[in-house]
């Protein structure tokens, strides 16, 4: 009970000055450069262009990186974790268990050659030592509750007969099953179309809300993000330069961000041409807005 | 009269008792100079009838008919000359071991066409590359510039339609704005008609004049995309794309069908 009200105080992750950096051919490329940011029980928005880092931040904190990549922070936590010097064994612990990644396609994420069902089974039993008949029933608890209608038969499917509504589902159905207090989602839902990500986004809405679950939702569709999200960070070449509510978007202040929102096509405001991002180098060093 | 007309276009994959018909009876006409979208979601069909016109699929039913002149089953060079295609993901359309002048030269040579080189440097600065851009290959230009490639080899051979199949859905907001406003002014400058295939209602509004939305083969919907603006749609499935569009509303998805298993 004293450590649940202790969860609640203080934010799940606190992420402060992380920096990660690659090794290419041409010597070492910084794709981070100083993120910081705190998650509690919210939905937290990261966006930004290809290339600008989100992916890699939300990688960095299941540390999914290459050995050769050069990660450093001031402080990277999680409850009371240092993310950052844990044991590869403390950090199995946590990866899929207490903290768990959603991708961005079905279609490559899931095992072609094994049954859904024990895909999910298996996500479970890497973390829970209770028998297989067991694991089989949570998976098909876990399947309703992403809205399989028709659990059993889903359970006995392969990944290529399945929609990719439904693959997105069966991904989100494995990554809850073990009860993570942490949910990182590389744009879950790009590779569908507008009715079935309405169906999916639902989904993650219901299920975040009732396990009062922290979302890192990575996307790069700002209208989405801004009625999806409570609170959206915008990055750009590995920094965030803003920080706001989702739904203060509008009154975005770095002209980043005003540049990404004006760009957007839209239905209600049609324009002969769209404005083109100008971009200034000072984006890449001036000191971050709060 | 209509610079593209499709008259009750049927289409079915498979034979006897397997037979999948995936277009039904679909009719648009096209004006000179205007941009029409066509909008849907997977499997609706909207890439197929761009794909009839292209001359990729030549079982079809019903009328096809470009500039006044019927379609026939059979790719003939004078259809591509007058219809080019521009596909979706730049990456995979451009061949990884050809430069740029090569991939321009090619449509030139298939059709006899002389002058390669200055119309390589006129086609490159039309869309807005250096003309240096010619000795480089796919992996040495950005997304958005290998769609400007694509858009030139599409327009080397100064055809009078463009069929767009989600031509800015592999890019950046940024990027799309760019290739957006490009074609645009390409419309405008050279008076080219566009077919514009999308699920993005946002990209379909901004570029098009009309659109018409398809479900499950059939065309649902037409509207004018100025009507679009601050209103709601009529037709139920149009309701949803609009609005969706616009954002994400917990109670919409609930209204939204449930998928079938």
């Amino acid at each position: 009970m004293t450590q649940e009200t202790q969860v609640i105080q203080s934010p799940m992750l606190q992420v402060e000055d992380l920096r990660v950096s690659f090794k290419t051919g041409e010597g070492m490329v910084d794709a981070v450069r100083g993120v910081s940011f705190n998650l509690g029980r919210e939905k937290l928005a990261i966006v930004g262009e290809s290339g600008s880092g989100k992916s890699t931040v939300g990688r960095t904190l299941l540390r999914l990186h290459p050995k050769s990549a050069r990660i450093t922070a001031t402080q990277m936590r999680f409850g009371d974790i240092d993310l950052l010097s844990c044991s590869e064994k403390t950090m199995q612990g946590i990866r899929g268990r207490r903290m768990s990644m959603i991708m961005q396609d079905p279609k490559y994420s899931l095992n072609p050659v094994m049954r859904v069902g024990d895909q999910i089974a298996e996500a479970y039993l890497a973390h829970h030592k209770v028998p297989r008949k067991e694991a089989d029933q949570r998976v098909l608890t876990m399947l309703e509750a992403v809205r399989i209608r028709d659990p059993q038969r889903v359970f006995r499917m392969y990944p290529h007969e399945v929609s990719g509504g439904m693959g997105q589902r069966i991904m989100i159905a494995m990554m809850l099953i073990t009860e993570p207090e942490i949910v990182i989602a590389d744009e879950p839902t790009s590779a569908l179309d507008v009715s079935v990500r309405l169906q999916v986004l639902a989904t993650l809405d219901d299920l975040v809300s009732q396990r009062g679950l922290g979302l890192i939702f990575i996307s790069h569709d700002l209208n989405l993000v801004r009625s999806f999200c409570d609170r959206v960070l915008v990055m750009y070449a590995g920094r965030v330069v803003e920080s706001i509510a989702a739904a203060d978007l509008d009154k975005a202040q770095h002209p980043y961000t005003q540049g990404l929102l004006a760009a957007l096509p839209s239905v209600d405001a049609r324009r002969p041409r769209l404005p083109v991002l100008q971009r200034d180098p000072s984006w890449l060093t001036e000191p971050i807005h709060a | 009269m209509a610079m593209i007309e499709v008259d009750k276009l049927n289409l079915s994959f498979g034979e006897g008792d397997d037979a999948n018909q995936v277009l039904h009876d679909v009719c648009i006409a096209v004006s000179e100079g205007e941009a029409f979208g066509l909008v849907g979601e997977s499997g609706s069909g909207k890439t197929t009838v761009l794909r009839c016109l292209a001359g990729q699929y030549n079982h079809w039913s019903g009328r096809l008919a470009i500039d006044g002149e019927n379609l026939g089953r059979k790719l003939e060079k004078a259809r591509c000359r007058k219809v080019q295609m521009v596909f979706q993901d730049p990456y995979g359309s451009l061949h990884p071991r050809h430069t740029v002048e090569t991939a321009l030269t090619e449509p030139l040579a298939i059709h006899g066409i002389g002058d390669a080189s200055r119309r390589i440097d006129a086609i490159l600065t039309k869309v807005g590359l250096p003309t240096s851009f010619r000795y480089r290959y796919p992996h040495q230009l950005s997304g958005g510039q290998r769609q400007r490639v694509a858009i030139a080899r599409a327009l080397i051979l100064e055809p009078r339609i463009l069929l767009l199949d989600e031509p800015t859905s592999a890019l950046d907001v940024s990027v799309q704005a760019e290739i957006l406003n490009l074609l645009a002014d390409l419309r405008q400058r050279e008076g080219l008609t566009y077919l514009l295939v999308t699920h993005d209602l946002g990209v379909v509004a901004h570029l098009c004049d009309r659109v018409a939305v398809m479900q499950h083969g059939r065309i649902v919907d037409l509207i004018e995309s100025a009507n679009l603006v601050g209103c709601v749609p009529e037709h139920p499935y149009t309701r949803m794309l609009v609005e969706a569009s616009r954002h994400y509303d917990r109670h919409m998805a609930d209204s939204v069908a449930p998928e079938a298993a």
